[in-house]
């Protein structure tokens, strides 16, 4: 019964959806308030039907209810509580539920806290949003319906893929779906202003806090994806170029560079018809995510399902908002009106450069997917892309980008001066130099171009700092002077800094960890020793152990550094009974240094084991770095000039992120 | 997914100082020797580092993205064997590779060839970044040339001066 109430709440769904598409958009055509009011309420009520589904949804996998095709092929009555309720966004129909439950979500905050949005404004964008929900519905109703009962019901599940049974891959979903779909709001604000054939500051102050919330989710999302497949996977990998990756690595590019030209157009209303162009290709990009990812072109772990069906339909939905978009925009953007002019050493010439060399890494991106894909059934030719032919594309363009991410927030609107950014970033650049030489000398092995990107990474965390302490005026004026400014910095000053010095962390790390690993491969029987790194590891035998739903065979490695114990680790090998496949479990201890990661491998012959040990120096920075980033799109969403409701304060903003003189 | 800098290749195919930089950044979540068993391991040091550094180029042909370095299918230590013993036969990296080709197609490779079939995806990046550039410049000239006004003609000038005496 709970069941069939979450199958009608979605088809109504369906129903509402069209609704608030087809209502509020013909509102704003003949200028009739009453039917651009349907707008608002429809949204709400539209998230309040798919909260429906999907806790009708939720409930069948807590009570393990394998009436249910979807939860019978995914859940397990012996799995634990949390894998449970991630088993719903774990295949392919449930997550395509969450999906439009996040959708509604956002549309529901825009029809709630948008009231001070212009009326026709927020009605189209509320039909937009409709429409893209509407198309979801379909799709899942009519290919990928979760709520699809079994008769008899069998009498427990199949299980989950067990190396998707993991707490960070349980909730990588939720945060890459945020991102993902928190792009569609810029989408829906853009295809609105072309509807309208209006578009101005108060429009990027909208697009801004949504896109800056949607590029949080995502970049968490994307970092608990490497996290996982770093200990998880077993070989301490945290990057692949995997196409799987790759789709969610270029909404995130392109939703970076939409965040910056958004900023122009909202400071200096310029790049108008650019971050408009920019907000289409943003969302275009995550929904080729979601269909490379969903519709099975794709082989791994992630695609649930091989049904053409799917594959087909997402790619007419694709077409269809894609299409329409582009169209919409190539008739209309000659009517927008073109705004601020700037020279090209100027803060906006800075953004207009991030955005040219992110947009292009995000086309080699693209390319390096995509191509494949395409020789294959154009010419049956298969080939692979892999990392070396991202290194020869992609880095190129990123390097050049990071060294100028400094220079950006010390230019001054209009026309700057590089020659005084360069000064105030000369503490910076005298700091990364001296570390990169001091790391030159320290090295024993490794490429000599490893210190120079560590320098680079102390760039950017210095040119963070260096922003902050030249806007508080640190070293001319009193202390205290200097305090009080730093209380009166608008926060999204330090989100700036925050990003771009996470953004100098993750650089660290990806540095330090790729050249200076060490490893050892080892065939060790019980009692035997083995030293790396400064750590001596015994091998103390190996024991079976069960878990809940699974049983282990747990490697113990006493681990002492200097001749005091430090920890024991228990990598180990997962037999999950009921799915048939085992994953590996690594042993990792981390401190400050690096991560010691030790994989037990298969039995040989004496008793011995193959074990592999490996020090992976500074990698934990990688992921500190992005949360770091994170922490700074919060504290720059927490401005109180972006907050939901200021875009009618345009006056007062302006003299807190202007650059100081 | 090797380091190109920790190895001769790079030396090789990139001359200049800053593609070198830049390529080291490349080697994101490419780690030496992941998957490569004790038994494996030759005795020859050189001969090893030459093995690894071929097997990083070389695609796990049962995995996603995965060189037969970091995988530990069964497949890919079939492959690691192979390219070992081609090595000891005295056999030049490239021979090895062109075998290893020849065998499984050119799907093996994860850097894929300078070839006709290849052109678009080896030039797509760099012809982007151009037009980009070039759309860029443009607009900017562009719009430069707008803001600038034209000198007033004649009957402006002529009703500027009446104008200004009139006051």
């Amino acid at each position: 019964m709970i069941a069939e109430t979450g199958h009608y709440a979605l088809i109504l769904a369906l129903a509402l959806a069209i609704v608030q598409t087809v209502l509020p958009l013909w509102g704003t055509r003949t200028r009739d308030p009453q039917l651009m009011a349907v707008a608002a309420p429809a949204a709400q009520m539209q998230f309040v039907l798919i909260a429906i589904a999907f806790s009708a949804l939720m409930t069948a996998y807590v009570t393990s209810d394998f009436s249910l095709q979807n939860v019978w092929a995914n859940s397990h009555s012996a799995k634990p509580l949390i894998y449970k309720i991630a088993g719903v966004w774990g295949n392919h129909e449930g997550s395509m539920v969450l999906w439009v439950l996040i959708l509604a979500l956002f549309g529901a905050a825009v029809a709630t806290f948008g009231t001070n949005l212009p009326r026709e404004l927020q009605a189209n964008v509320l039909a937009v949003q409709g429409s893209i929900a509407a198309a979801f519905l379909l799709f899942i109703i009519t290919t990928s319906n979760p709520f699809i009962r079994l008769d008899p019901a069998p009498l427990d599940g199949q299980g989950l893929n067990p190396v998707l049974q993991d707490p960070a891959l349980a909730f990588h979903p939720p945060f890459l779906y945020t991102g993902y779909v928190g792009f569609s709001m810029a989408f829906s604000f853009a295809v609105a202003a072309l509807i309208d054939g209006r578009i101005d500051a108060a429009w990027a102050r909208w697009v801004r806090p949504w896109t800056l919330a949607a590029w949080m989710c995502l970049t968490l999302g994307i970092a608990m994806g490497s996290w996982w497949a770093y200990y998880e996977l077993g070989w301490g990998g945290f990057w692949f170029w995997d196409p799987v990756e790759n789709a969610s690595f270029m909404p995130w590019l392109a939703g970076t560079a939409l965040l910056h030209s958004a900023l122009v157009m909202e400071k200096r209303d310029a790049l108008k018809v650019w971050t408009i162009l920019l907000a289409i290709i943003t969302f275009s990009l995550s929904l080729m995510g979601t269909f490379l990812v969903r519709s099975g072109v794709l082989t791994s772990v992630h695609s649930f399902a091989v049904d053409p069906a799917r594959g087909i339909f997402i790619l007419a939905i694709m077409g269809i908002f894609i299409g329409g978009a582009l169209t919409l925009f190539a008739i209309r953007a000659p009517l927008l009106s073109q705004g601020g002019l700037f020279a090209p050493i100027s803060r906006e010439g800075s953004l207009v450069l991030n955005n040219l060399l992110l947009v292009t890494a995000c086309a080699a991106v693209f390319v390096g997917t995509l191509y494949p894909l395409a020789l294959e059934s154009l010419t049956g030719e298969k080939i692979s892309v892999g990392g070396p032919f991202f290194n020869y594309t992609f880095v190129p363009l990123i390097v050049p980008l990071l060294i100028a991410v400094p220079f950006g927030p010390m230019l001054a609107w209009k026309r700057g001066d590089i020659v005084a950014a360069g000064q105030r970033l000369m503490a910076a650049a005298i700091l990364a130099l001296v570390v990169a030489v001091a790391v030159l000398a320290w090295q024993q092995r490794g490429p000599w171009l490893a210190p120079f990107g560590i320098g680079l990474g102390i760039w950017l965390i210095g040119g963070a700092l260096s922003e902050i302490a030249f806007r508080v005026k640190l070293f001319d004026g009193s202390l205290t002077d200097a305090a009080r400014r730093l209380g009166n910095l608008p926060r999204s000053a330090f989100g700036t800094a925050f990003a771009h010095a996470g953004l100098g962390i993750v650089v660290i790390g990806i540095v330090a960890t790729t050249a200076w690993r060490s490893e050892s491969i080892l065939a060790m029987t019980p009692k035997e020793s083995a030293d790396i790194a400064g750590y001596q590891l015994t091998f103390e035998g190996v024991a079976p152990r069960e878990g809940p739903n699974y049983r282990e065979r747990v490697g113990l490695f006493k681990v002492a550094r200097g001749g005091q114990a430090v920890t024991t680790l228990e990598p180990s090998k997962r037999e999950f009974t009921v799915e048939r496949s085992s994953t590996t479990e690594a042993g990792i201890h981390d401190s400050w240094r690096g991560d010691l990661y030790v994989v037990l491998g298969d039995p040989l012959k004496d008793g011995a084991y193959s074990v592999r040990i490996y020090f992976n120096p500074l990698v934990r920075l990688i992921w500190l770095g992005a949360v770091v980033m994170f922490i700074g799109g919060g504290l720059s969403l927490s401005d109180r000039r972006l907050r939901i409701g200021a875009p009618k304060r345009a006056k007062a903003m302006g003299q807190g992120l202007a650059p100081a003189e | 997914m090797p380091s190109p800098c920790s190895s001769p290749r790079l030396l090789r195919h990139g001359p200049i100082f800053f593609a070198a930089f830049l390529s080291f950044f490349v080697s994101l979540g490419t780690l030496p020797a992941k998957a490569v068993e004790p038994d494996e391991v030759l005795q020859d040091q050189a001969l090893e580092a030459r093995a690894r550094h071929i097997s990083e180029g070389l695609r796990c042909l049962v995995c996603q993205n995965q060189s037969i370095e970091d995988s530990a299918a069964p497949l890919a230590k079939d492959l690691r064997l192979l390219v070992r013993e081609r090595l000891k036969a005295g056999d030049t990296d490239q021979q090895i590779e062109d075998f290893v080709v020849a065998r499984y197609g050119e799907f093996v490779l994860l850097k894929p060839r300078f070839e006709p079939h290849t052109l678009i995806l080896w030039f797509a990046t760099p012809v982007v970044f151009i037009v980009a550039l070039l759309i860029v410049v443009l607009a900017y000239r562009r719009r430069s040339a707008a803001a600038q006004l034209p000198p007033l003609s004649k009957a402006e000038e002529r009703r500027l001066k009446r104008l200004l005496e009139d006051r």
